[in-house]
């Protein structure tokens, strides 16, 4: 865990740039961005403007085309695949629009997934899995397959998922988009709280303003894959 | 990830598309099956061979000949060599029988007699068997019996030379005939008395003389072929009597003529000698010492060792044939594999997102390669030894109608077992590197992206 008012992570002049035949798509354009750690930083911006690219980049699931990506003092544009690896297993959690979860495993099976991939021993794999779910409050849903809950519950348990490692960042992609409204209210209450309790850094990608509005400590809008305004909330 | 979670989600991946993982494991097996049955093919033809052979004596014996005749065997034979030869008589017989590993020491005694048979005459070639051969399973498969004694007047038949006799061989058992051969007698002495029975011996020097005989035996038994025949001998024997009852006949042998002609030594001398080791491996030791001591010395080791060869070559053969159906077997495997890749995708991309690395997308791969691979290699093996099996009952159904002696040709040894499960891993990882690098290589961005 990042000490409370440092930089959890930094981008520099970060661009991620697509060749499409003959054109050039700047997916992310010259953005820099400081985020502290236990910050809720929410990334909004209309379809195509950038944001889960930018995720995507501060996850280590994709490189940038140019500058670099800051975490934990080490830079994520010069790290192996099998470093960012480690990084996204042990620094970031991951939670999508989709879930993710996956089908033919329980609940439980899902949640210990990152721990089987980060070796973690299995005598503390069982406590680990039910402390996550205890903070989603699917505890009793041990035994059940994703199939068998509501979309709130399986975005709980994404998040149960992604905070099972105890990562210091965890980075939310659209968390709220297929769920309805008060679904989504309390998914966001779970952030807010996680960021509260955990210390937890919080990178929201969203299209919802008033949810972001109201959860987040910091808003940032993209468009056109720049960064167009970064705000702190009062 | 460690390998027990490895293992763990690999099972689990195959079980989800249980059908068709069922299905390539069975391609696999039935791959292995084919090669298992093929190579069990020819290990037990082989050892087919090799016991038939080992029981015939041919390769735990040496023929020793002396130098001087020209009988001699091999290379070192008296054409090449300068100076006197050694004498073939009792002491190099008791030299013999101190070598270590040798069993016995006997004389080779074959001669041409008739026998007479319900007044018939029947030319044919006599030969002694040495009491040994009672234990050694040279007479495995006789109708009837072995010589009841060393000195039984007894007889045992060649099947061909029995049908001469009667069609209905089995009856012939039981039955006496007699044999009528030259006794050969010294000009000096006419008694045989006190002189070593079977032997070339002194009478030779001041030539012999003929004497036609009879003798009666009863017949205890027929057998396919003589054990050993054609090996040391002139022809094949086709009457089989006790050796110590050949030797007490004095019966004129070929090589008698030529032994007056040669005949120098005032010592009883052998035409040859056959020399038991306890086992094949103790032969090549026993010629050397034999060579060395001077005498031509020859044994079917060098047979043996083409035999080996031939073997070799044809279980080489049978493997490529049957490694075939494994060669297709593995298309299967990386047909399903790199379906289970495309139908995974999205999860490969969940698995990097929560910090799988290349490395673990492409082990589980692997090890899913892996465990279609050992799955099929235990129900392989299975399937080969029940074809084993179902092909060595029919062949004997086959040999029985034939009046022939069953056999087992197959042979499934624990190498053969343990190999073909170990091949059939390989081939499964060997299948599983292309499906494993594409699955490793995966974009994680686009494979979350895929629907």
């Amino acid at each position: 865990m990042t000490e409370n008012g440092s930089i959890a992570i930094r981008a520099e002049h970060v661009s991620r740039h697509y060749q499409m035949g003959s054109a050039l798509i700047r997916a992310v354009d010259d953005v820099s961005l400081e985020v502290r750690s236990r910050e809720f930083l929410a990334l909004l911006g209309s379809s195509g403007s950038g944001k889960s690219t930018l995720l995507n980049l501060l996850a280590g699931l994709d490189r940038p085309t140019s500058g670099n990506i800051i975490a934990q003092e080490r830079n994520l544009s010069e790290m192996s695949s099998l470093e960012l690896a480690r990084y996204r297993s042990r620094t970031v959690g991951m939670v999508f629009q989709a879930f993710n979860l996956l089908p033919r495993m329980t609940l439980e099976e899902n949640v210990e997934l990152p721990l089987r991939l980060a070796e973690v021993d299995r005598g503390e794999r069982a406590g680990r899995v039910r402390e996550a779910l205890e903070r989603v409050h699917l505890e009793k849903r041990l035994s059940h397959r994703p199939s068998e809950l509501s979309g709130g519950e399986q975005q709980r348990a994404s998040l149960a998922r992604a905070l099972v490692n105890r990562p210091s960042i965890l980075l939310a992609d659209e968390p709220t988009g297929n769920l309805d409204s008060a679904t989504g209210h309390e998914i966001m209450q779970l952030l807010e709280e996680i960021v509260k309790s955990l210390g937890t850094t919080i990178i929201l990608v969203t299209h919802e303003r008033p949810l972001a509005e109201k959860f987040a400590g910091r808003i940032v809008f993209l468009a056109d894959g720049k960064m167009v305004s970064d705000g702190v909330k009062p | 990830m460690k390998a027990g979670d490895l293992a763990e989600m690999a099972l689990r991946n195959l079980r989800e598309a249980v059908l068709r993982n069922s299905l390539t494991t069975l391609g696999v097996a039935v791959g292995v099956a084919s090669l298992v049955a093929m190579l069990s093919l020819g290990v037990g033809l082989q050892q087919l061979a090799t016991r038939r052979l080992s029981r015939s004596g041919l390769f735990d014996t040496v023929l020793v000949t002396s130098r001087a005749n020209l009988r001699a065997f091999g290379p070192n034979s008296a054409t090449t060599r300068q100076g006197p030869a050694t004498p073939l008589d009792d002491d190099a017989r008791h030299s013999f029988e101190r070598l270590p590993g040798v069993v016995e020491v006997y004389p080779q005694i074959r001669f041409m007699t008739e026998v007479r048979f319900e007044n018939n005459p029947y030319p044919t070639m006599v030969a002694g068997v040495p009491d040994s051969s009672r234990g050694n399973g040279a007479f495995e498969g006789i109708q009837g019996s072995f010589f009841s004694g060393a000195n039984a007047d007894e007889a045992i038949l060649q099947i061909e030379f029995a049908k001469d006799l009667s069609p209905q061989t089995a009856t012939l058992i039981g039955k006496e005939i007699v044999l009528r051969y030259a006794e050969r007698q010294s000009l000096g002495t006419q008694s045989a008395t006190g002189a070593s029975p079977g032997q070339a011996d002194a009478d030779t020097n001041g030539g012999f003389s003929i004497i036609p005989r009879e003798k009666r035996l009863r017949v205890v038994g027929i057998v396919e072929t003589e054990p050993a025949a054609g090996f040391g001998g002139i022809g094949n024997g086709r009457v089989l009597i006790p050796l110590s009852v050949a030797e007490t006949l004095r019966a004129a042998q070929a090589n008698d003529l030529r032994d007056v002609l040669r005949g120098t030594s005032s010592k009883s001398t052998y035409t040859s000698l056959t020399v038991r080791a306890t086992g094949p491996s103790k032969v090549a030791a026993i010629e050397k010492s034999i060579k060395d001591m001077g005498f031509a010395a020859f044994s079917l080791l060098d047979a043996t060792r083409n035999l080996s060869l031939f073997f070799t070559i044809f279980d080489m053969l049978l493997g490529i044939f049957g490694s075939l159906a494994l060669a297709v077997a593995t298309l299967g495997i990386i047909n399903t594999l790199v379906m289970a890749i495309l139908e995974r995708r999205r999860e490969i991309g969940v698995l990097k997102a929560l910090g799988a690395a290349d490395r673990d997308v492409s082990q589980l791969f692997f090890a899913e390669a892996g465990v279609m691979g050992l799955l099929g290699g235990f129900f392989g093996v299975g399937f080969g030894w029940v074809i084993g099996r179902a092909v060595t009952i029919g062949t004997n159904i086959y040999l029985k109608r034939q009046n022939l002696p069953t056999t087992d040709i197959f042979s499934v040894p624990w190498w053969l077992i343990l190999g073909a499960i170990a091949f059939a891993v390989i081939v499964s990882l060997g299948a599983g590197l292309y499906p494993a690098s594409r699955a490793a290589r995966l974009n994680p961005v686009e494979a979350l992206r895929y629907e």
